[in-house]
């Protein structure tokens, strides 16, 4: 049964990586991602001389930090590239292989649907990991010539790549729909801004609706994160969209024998 | 073996199988004619296990394609339409997914890969991605995805489609050489490939088998292409005669 998985997960892994998808999306990703880190500590260099040329605000000087200016700005950044990006992954997980044929390959194989949607997932959460384990170097490059708080740090990335896997599963869904790549791709989109901006009528709306909007938001775990918080909440909520979300894409493929 | 009982899939109102039935023993190449649109490929979704029947039901290799799915996908060889090919690999890593794909025993992955590699002639090919090979190549790839975990039974959907006369030729060669006591269903609207290589001949038409017999008897006293016509005329006529007239319709 693992062994199934693994072999599904292995070839969706490799085939990732043989198509020119990939590498435009990682090197955009990597792209903007030096770019708002380049930004981000020339505006924090400037707000430190800014702050330090006037004597009497030598206090307010040392209250600059890295975290607050540099870190967390930019994984909220990284997280709004990744909701555009990661649809452009998962795009061809199902529709591909339903385009071309290879889907009865799969579905007249003796292995689960369950396993099929494992495996895939496991295959794109490989690469996505990988873009965002690349990202790391600019935490690295922090440590390396500042003093920001690793542990913080370490939080807020540990939060990008949940927020990541998260959106792999919302990604795999919307491919499992469709044999269109462009529409697994822009549903996918959606669906993902949607998850991001959800809890925006939060402050005018009343409880319980108002808790129940940012629950399912998110950002909202996703900021908690970044500001150096692992709350077994978030960590709960994160797993449980990646299970629901490949759960109901369990659902999608097995539908087929519904028909 | 293949047994097959008023087996039907429904989609909606449409009717695609019409309660078909038939069976095919171990070692016969059953060689399964129709029109376009006749069915054909809809039956053979439902014995792989691709697509679940409306009614009906029917055994592969002893086992049950509703209640033992999974022992029949493990059974079965299956050559879509379209051979399921992902051309960003090469024929052997696809071979090995697919073997591993099908449960063929860690140990034996690559010994079955080799055997379906020597088989089907893919040798010179074993280490080109499967994108770059020509199209007869590709059928042949998809014959060795097939058979490559041994199965008892196996389903080509009309293996020599879109190929040249060499290929076709090729092709039925090594579908003949396939059989030994493996029981094979075919299926095809040319004629000429069922004479040449099929032991038995079911025809369908609009969904229903309109005709279960041995090739040598149906060619007895007449071309195959003869009985063919005769039978799907005889069939489209009798259809109209006993349709339904349409509603408000003149009584005459």
């Amino acid at each position: 049964m693992i062994r199934n998985v693994l072999t599904i997960a292995g070839r969706e892994f490799r085939s990732i990586f043989t198509s020119p998808i990939a590498y435009v999306v990682l090197t955009g990703f990597l792209l903007l991602g030096g770019w708002f880190f380049f930004n981000l500590v020339a505006r924090f260099n400037l707000l430190v001389s800014l702050y330090s040329s006037f004597q009497q605000m030598g206090d307010a000087a040392n209250q600059l930090n890295l975290n607050e200016f540099v870190v967390a700005p930019l994984l909220q950044n990284l997280a709004v590239i990744l909701v555009i990006l990661v649809p452009m992954i998962t795009m061809r997980s199902f529709a591909e292989e339903k385009r071309t044929g290879t889907y009865e390959l799969l579905l007249t194989s003796p292995i689960g649907t369950g396993q099929i949607v494992v495996g895939k997932f496991l295959g794109a959460a490989g690469f996505i990991t990988i873009m965002v384990a690349l990202t790391g170097i600019y935490g690295w490059i922090l440590v390396a010539y500042g003093n920001p708080e690793v542990g913080v740090m370490l939080a807020g990335y540990l939060g990008l790549l949940l927020l990541a896997l998260a959106l792999v599963a919302v990604g795999l869904f919307a491919s499992s729909l469709t044999e269109n790549q462009i529409i697994a791709a822009v549903t996918g989109l959606v669906m993902l801004l949607l998850l991001f901006v959800i809890a925006w009528p939060a402050d005018s709306a009343g409880e319980p609706v108002a808790s129940i909007l940012r629950y399912i938001s998110v950002t909202e775990h996703f900021s908690e994160m970044v500001q150096g918080i692992i709350d077994t909440k978030s960590l709960i909520y994160f797993s449980s969209m990646v299970v629901g979300w490949m759960f109901l894409t369990q659902r999608s493929v097995e539908s087929i024998r519904w028909r | 073996m293949i047994e097959v009982q008023e087996l039907t899939k429904r989609y909606g109102d449409r009717v695609a199988v019409d309660g078909i039935s038939f069976t095919a023993e171990d070692g016969e190449i059953l060689g399964f004619l129709g029109p376009n649109g006749a069915g054909k490929s809809t039956t053979m979704r439902m014995l792989t296990g691709f697509l679940p029947p409306s009614a009906g039901s029917a055994s592969v290799a002893g086992y049950d394609v509703v209640r033992e799915a999974d022992d029949v996908r493990r059974h079965i060889g299956y050559l879509p339409e379209n051979p399921p090919l992902y051309p960003e690999m090469t024929v052997r890593s696809y071979l090995t997914f697919v073997a591993k794909l099908k449960g063929v025993a860690r140990g034996r992955v690559r010994g079955a890969c080799d055997d379906a590699i020597e088989r089907m002639g893919l040798g010179d090919v074993a280490g080109r991605l499967l994108a770059h090979l020509s199209k007869g190549f590709k059928q042949r790839v998809g014959l060795a995805q097939a058979l490559v975990h041994d199965p008892a039974v196996l389903v080509l959907d009309e293996p020599t489609i879109g190929l040249d006369p060499r290929q076709i030729i090729e092709i039925r060669s090594l579908i003949r050489g396939l059989s030994g006591n493996r029981t094979v269903i075919l299926s095809t609207h040319i004629l000429p490939e069922v004479s040449q290589i099929c032991d038995k001949v079911v025809v369908i038409n609009e969904g229903r088998v309109i005709c279960e017999d041995s090739r040598e008897n149906l060619t007895k006293d007449a071309t195959l292409e003869e009985v063919f016509l005769r039978l799907i005329t005889a069939d489209t006529a009798r259809r109209e005669s006993t349709a339904q007239p349409p509603e408000g319709a003149e009584p005459a």
